[in-house]
């Protein structure tokens, strides 16, 4: 009787267990992927639903004639300047220094953003003058609606280097052309 | 009190019974056998082996550095807990929290500058006792996996140390986070996500201060308690500790063993009490600092990461990021986490620098990089002189690359000159090259934090 139940264990139980235990280890491993997905949306970084100061939102910077040509205006609560070019053109310009994340001031006697971090400088368009930043300071996106500037600061526009249709212009500041 | 010679059979009294119903051994125990028998009944002593070899309770193999960490630990989690009470983890109110902790709450300032201090000089003895495990040859087997658990721990010191240098909230806590994530960006790939994950958005603001509140006062403590108990018990396992002896010379085998309580408790005790007499002299006379408020218009100048991080920020200065935040790290801890899988022609575990030669190439390879770490620093700044920075080769090969390679080709050098010249054994080879890039590495730390001032320019201290 014994060596029979024996015989039918290896031949029926053995493939059964097998499957079994295979079971078992998928259903740990789906286990496992759950926790993982779990704990990954929960830590995820969500968009806080109030934007801090300005900064996120879409900030109106003002008439196009309130703005000289060659001059750099600061946003602080946006966190961004507005640079008005030589030609009239406009770039709002991030005040992150692209090396490493600090507060670049502009310095109107150098006619320069030059981070007290690493003394990278940028000029007016924010392009890089000296390293060690490796591209130019990020932009955000204007509309010139109504000859009035806004500035979408919610979308930063990361580029490696300056090029002229980066550059917004107004109805009067098209005219120049 | 009772004294050991109440005999346990006469009838005790009401007190006597609940006592003796927590410990039923003496208080202080007298005898060897009563001592033995206090070791294995109490829950914080039993994981103690009962006897240990005389040879290494030597002060000159541990220098009790291993303990001291655990002390350290022990400290910040009651002065942890303590400043729990009276800090409030948002932006607006972190740094007010803090100031009137210090000025406000009894003994506030004492606390949080023993937090202080503890944190920083468990770097240092974690560190140093990494490098007493190192050069005692402690980490051939059966010590091996312990080394990677210990280079895990002292990942969690520091993951520790950077997650409640932001708590305070003021100048110095938000531009050093600030620039020591922002290196997370030059890593490919993943560097951004991460960054974002650990800043909880793209810049650093009220969600990043409860993401490191939360990693700094639970997910930390719990791990590294845990790996704590791991790393203990895997001393245990492997016998102790190695077993110290002059080169050439062969140790007793079996050991002269001696009683853990008294011998080696007290002498831990000693060490213990000595240390928590320094923390409390350094809390008692110098301050931990607190600046301005967190002002994310203003960066200050300079602007410098921690001084445990301030070696990699002087190697961003003069490497491509790439390679300065990413692969040179990589590749260091690769090495690390290797060092106790090569294969050595000797086991030279308690042997201070594995032998003579050993010693003798030490002490070259230091040499040799006090001398070109800070030359190198100056060539590189003279050459990357604001005006002749650009040139045309890509800055990820002329400024990563190239000088990498460099780096390899030299350390090639200099293992084939010690290997075939000097016919230095594998150990000796390695460890010589370890103490070269340790001192370059010491050397970029110490030049990150004194001599360099505004706009990150070499000055003089």
């Amino acid at each position: 009787m014994p060596k029979k139940r024996v015989e039918k264990e290896t031949a029926v139980a053995l493939p059964r267990r097998n499957f079994l235990t295979k079971l078992w280890f998928g259903l740990g491993l789906v286990v496992f992927g759950e926790l993982v997905w779990i704990v990954t949306s929960f830590l995820r970084p969500r968009r806080s639903p109030t934007p801090e100061g300005d900064f996120g939102a879409i900030v109106t910077a003002g008439p196009v004639e309130g703005f000289t040509q060659n001059s750099v205006t600061a946003f602080p609560r946006g966190h961004f300047y507005l640079a008005r070019l030589e030609d009239g053109g406009f770039l709002a310009i991030s005040r992150r220094c692209t090396h490493l994340g600090c507060t670049v001031p502009w310095i109107t006697e150098d006619q320069q953003f030059i981070c007290p971090c690493h003394s990278s400088a940028f000029d007016i368009r924010g392009a890089v003058v000296r390293s060690p930043a490796p591209r130019p300071l990020d932009l955000y996106p204007i509309t010139i609606e109504n000859e009035v500037v806004l500035v979408d600061t919610g979308r930063t526009i990361r580029r490696s280097e300056f090029r002229p249709e980066q550059v917004a212009f107004g109805q009067r500041g098209a005219k120049k052309g | 009190m009772t004294s050991p010679s109440d005999r346990p059979h006469a009838d005790p009294g009401f007190f006597k019974r609940i006592r003796l119903s927590i410990l039923s051994d003496p208080v202080i125990p007298h005898t060897d056998l009563e001592r033995k028998r206090y070791l294995f009944r109490n829950l914080i002593l039993h994981f103690r082996p009962a006897t240990v070899p005389v040879d290494t309770l030597r002060f000159s193999l541990t220098w009790g550095l291993g303990g001291m960490a655990a002390v350290l630990v022990l400290l910040q989690i009651g002065t942890g807990v303590l400043l729990k009470f009276a800090y409030e983890p948002t932006p607006a109110a972190a740094y007010a929290s803090i100031q009137s902790l210090v000025a406000g709450v009894p003994f506030g300032r004492l606390i949080r500058n023993m937090h202080h201090w503890c944190a920083h000089l468990l770097v240092l003895v974690v560190l140093l006792h990494m490098l007493r495990v190192f050069f005692t040859g402690a980490f051939h087997p059966p010590r091996q996996f312990n080394w990677v658990i210990g280079l895990t721990l002292f990942c969690f010191v520091l993951i520790a140390n950077f997650s409640g240098y932001l708590l305070p909230w003021d100048q110095l806590a938000y531009w050093a986070v600030t620039v020591s994530t922002g290196m997370l960006e030059y890593v490919p790939w993943f560097g951004f996500a991460v960054q974002k994950l650990i800043r909880g958005g793209p810049d650093i603001g009220p969600a990043t201060l409860r993401i490191f509140f939360a990693v700094h006062t639970a997910v930390v403590p719990i791990l590294l308690f845990l790996l704590m108990g791991f790393h203990f018990w895997r001393v245990r396992k492997a016998g102790g500790l190695v077993i110290p002896h002059a080169p050439g010379e062969a140790s007793l085998d079996p050991p002269e063993k001696v009683p853990t309580l008294p011998d080696l408790l007290l002498r831990e005790t000693v060490v213990a009490l000595a240390l928590i007499a320094v923390v409390i002299l350094l809390a008692i006379f110098f301050d931990a600092p607190l600046d301005d408020p967190a002002n994310p218009g203003l960066s200050p100048n300079p602007t410098k990461a921690p001084w445990y991080f301030a070696g990699l920020q002087e190697l961003l200065l003069h490497l491509h990021p790439l390679f300065a935040v990413f692969i040179v790290p990589l590749v260091a801890a690769a090495a690390l986490l290797t060092l106790p899988y090569l294969r050595y022609e000797t086991d030279t575990g308690g042997v201070w620098f594995a032998s003579r030669t050993g010693r003798i190439a030490g002490i070259v390879a230091a040499s040799v990089a006090l001398v070109i770490t800070p030359v190198l620093i100056l060539l590189d700044d003279w050459l990357t002189h604001p005006g002749n920075r650009f040139s045309d080769i890509p800055a990820v090969i002329g400024d990563g690359l190239i000088p990498f390679v460099f780096l390899l080709a030299a350390i090639a050098l200099i293992y084939r000159m010690l290997r075939r010249r000097f016919s230095a054994s594998r150990n000796e080879t390695i460890q010589a090259v370890f103490i070269f890039l340790l001192a370059a590495f010491i050397i970029m730390t110490i030049i990150g934090v004194w001599f360099r001032g505004a706009g990150m320019k070499l000055v003089w201290p």
